[in-house]
């Protein structure tokens, strides 16, 4: 009897608490969410706060230099370009080429199973594992140097798994009606893939490529771990030519001692996220166009 | 006449037809095999990764035993005296990853709860993106504000005497890894049925108690392979920790000093000019199977565990 009476005078009271737990934790939540918006704005605003005084036409137009007031980043983006482009240039025939085979032509068995497999764990390899790749076949067997051509050739084996995935992606947002279709009419398997199944599904994949650019934009350890130059007062003027990009010219910066060259790191930094976040405007944007224009 | 020339014509078209169908499909060949070649080049990649660190691997254990590089606790490939034991690297490795864990799996965790259960779909549409921005700032950029802010700001007043520690490299990591662990964990938990939510509210359970009791467990499999693969990834985390633990390798599990990780042990040995064929050139291969080896035990677990512990819905 006084038990069952206990626990219905307590009801109300454990009611109230679980609300109350439920409440503590909403605030928890939010108050998570809050801080790691809180984190990136203190980040972008520290570094830009640093950096804000030194970017100027003067710093995108002069090459490095042993004077941090007069030191540039002409070389290293001009290094960038030259990296991407030739990136760019391998790596995606190669991702639209593996994509294109492992969504519409390869057959169901073991050995699509290991590429498929295979790709993923290559996207967990650690990117400075690429650099230590790189150096052995480009560098030393390949006899390439350290040049773009090299870093490039490396850059695109590294990013060559996130276009594959993008593109795959791509490709599948295609329905099978419009294959059927296209075949049933005659044409071939390539003359399908190439007329009826790329033309809607390529915006996705650029959108993939730009992805995969803005990421080889910021990778510095492989680079790094090939050789790639921590000081170069020239641009690159072939792809055999040495060259620095922009993270390492950063990375230079940063471990220098004197508080002036710290600016300029920020002042590299500001141009490096400017060029990322205009890239992934960019991608965005190609992807809701294309996405509205889509008619099925 | 006519009507004869007439099959003779339609039958040459048929046999050319079916003729230049063949041909097609011919001339398609080499499109086919150049698709393959280009999928193939993934088996070739790791083909190449796993020969390239055999064999300077193999050229390393020549001269140094097994034991000593995992078993020794001094590690000084550039002194005269050399010695090669690899555990103060591998312990700042290890350690400086698990403390960017503790800090980033409950932070990410609440952010991925209150995404996919609390928010309104305006708010997490905004803020999902705006947080994987932070997983695509490049690291150099966490390794400036590791070091020009984070140890500065605020670990400074904590006791931190240098300007280099693990703790500040292990929280840019931490910053770094937040999104990757938010954003996949909330995937997990959005597909988490609604009907098992209904059920939980039906039997009176509030939201709280849905969330961590229902959905959470339900979401499990996603939410452990999500903080596996962040794990990894902070292992082989190259440029924060190089900048911000600095280069001194110091077996010590005190976050506050300075030390030296697996990756920056490579950057250290590849800025400077190194002749190939030295012990110290092919240490950095040893070291880079280690952590390759580490990275790949950790995402093969990972895919098991999805596959082997996903509750399957519908």
């Amino acid at each position: 009897m006084s038990a069952v009476d206990a626990t219905v005078a307590s009801r109300p009271n454990r009611i109230a608490l679980r609300r109350n737990l439920g409440r503590l934790f909403l605030a928890l939540c939010m108050a998570a969410t809050g801080l790691a918006l809180v984190i990136l704005f203190v980040l972008l605003f520290s570094v830009g706060a640093d950096g804000f005084g030194r970017v100027s036409f003067d710093f995108l137009n002069s090459y490095a230099s042993r004077f941090a007031d007069q030191a540039g980043i002409k070389h290293a983006l001009y290094g960038t370009l030259w990296l991407m482009g030739f990136t760019a240039l391998f790596s995606i025939p190669m991702g639209f080429g593996a994509a294109i085979y492992l969504e519409e032509f390869a057959p169901r068995n073991w050995l699509t199973k290991a590429i498929e497999t295979n790709i993923n764990n290559l996207a967990g390899v650690p990117s400075i594992i690429y650099g230590l790749l790189g150096l052995t076949i480009f560098v030393r067997y390949m006899d390439l140097g350290r040049s773009v051509l090299s870093g490039s050739l490396m850059m695109s084996l590294l990013v060559l798994p996130i276009i594959i995935v993008a593109s795959r992606e791509g490709l599948r947002t295609v329905p099978p009606s419009i294959r059927e279709a296209s075949l049933g009419l005659g044409a071939t398997p390539w003359q399908t893939v190439r007329f009826q199944v790329l033309p809607p599904a390529l915006p996705m994949m650029m959108t993939g490529v730009i992805l995969a650019l803005s990421r080889a934009i910021g990778e510095t350890a492989p680079l790094i771990t090939i050789g790639a130059l921590l000081f170069v007062p020239f641009t690159p003027d072939g792809p055999l030519s040495q060259f620095t990009v922009l993270p390492i010219q950063i990375f230079n910066w940063i471990q220098r001692p004197q508080p002036a060259f710290a600016e300029d790191a920020a002042a590299g930094i500001i141009v490096l996220l400017a060029l990322l976040l205009s890239m992934n405007a960019v991608a965005i944007g190609l992807r809701n166009y294309f996405e509205r224009r889509r008619k099925w | 006449m006519s009507v004869a020339a007439g099959t003779v014509k339609n039958g040459t078209t048929l046999q050319m037809r079916a003729k230049r169908r063949s041909l097609r499909r011919v001339r398609e060949a080499p499109i086919h095999a150049f698709l393959f070649l280009c999928a193939a080049l993934s088996i070739l990649t790791t083909a190449g990764i796993v020969f390239v660190l055999f064999e300077e691997t193999f050229n390393f254990f020549k001269e140094v035993s097994l034991t000593e590089f995992l078993g020794g606790t001094v590690w000084t490939p550039t002194f005269s005296q050399k010695s090669f034991g690899v555990l103060p690297l591998f312990n700042a490795t290890i350690m400086m990853a698990l403390t960017a864990m503790i800090v980033a799996v409950p932070l990410g965790l609440l952010v991925a709860i209150y995404l996919s259960e609390y928010a309104p779909n305006g708010v997490r549409q905004v803020v999902k993106p705006v947080l994987e921005i932070l997983a695509g700032i490049p690291t150099v950029v966490y390794g400036y504000f590791a070091l020009h802010f984070i140890a500065p700001e605020m670990l400074r007043p904590l006791g931190q005497e240098t300007s280099f520690s693990a703790a500040s490299a292990s929280l840019a990591m931490a910053i770094m890894i937040l999104p990757l662990v938010s954003s996949l964990s909330e995937d997990a938990m959005r597909a988490v049925p609604q009907s098992l939510r209904e059920g939980a509210y039906g039997l009176g359970a509030n939201k709280f108690e849905v969330a961590t009791r229902v959905v959470l467990p339900g979401a499990l499999s996603g939410i452990v392979a999500a903080c596996i693969l962040a794990t990894s990834r902070a292992v082989g985390e190259t440029m924060i920790v190089t900048i911000a633990a600095g280069g001194q390798p110091n077996l010590s599990w005190n976050p506050l000093e300075g030390m030296q990780a697996l990756t920056g042990y490579i950057v250290q040995v590849s800025l400077g000019d190194t002749e190939q064929g030295g012990i110290e050139y092919s240490s950095i291969y040893a070291v880079g199977m280690l952590l390759f080896l580490t990275t790949l035990v950790m995402n093969i677990f990972a895919q098991w565990f999805l596959s082997r512990f996903r509750e399957e819905y519908d």
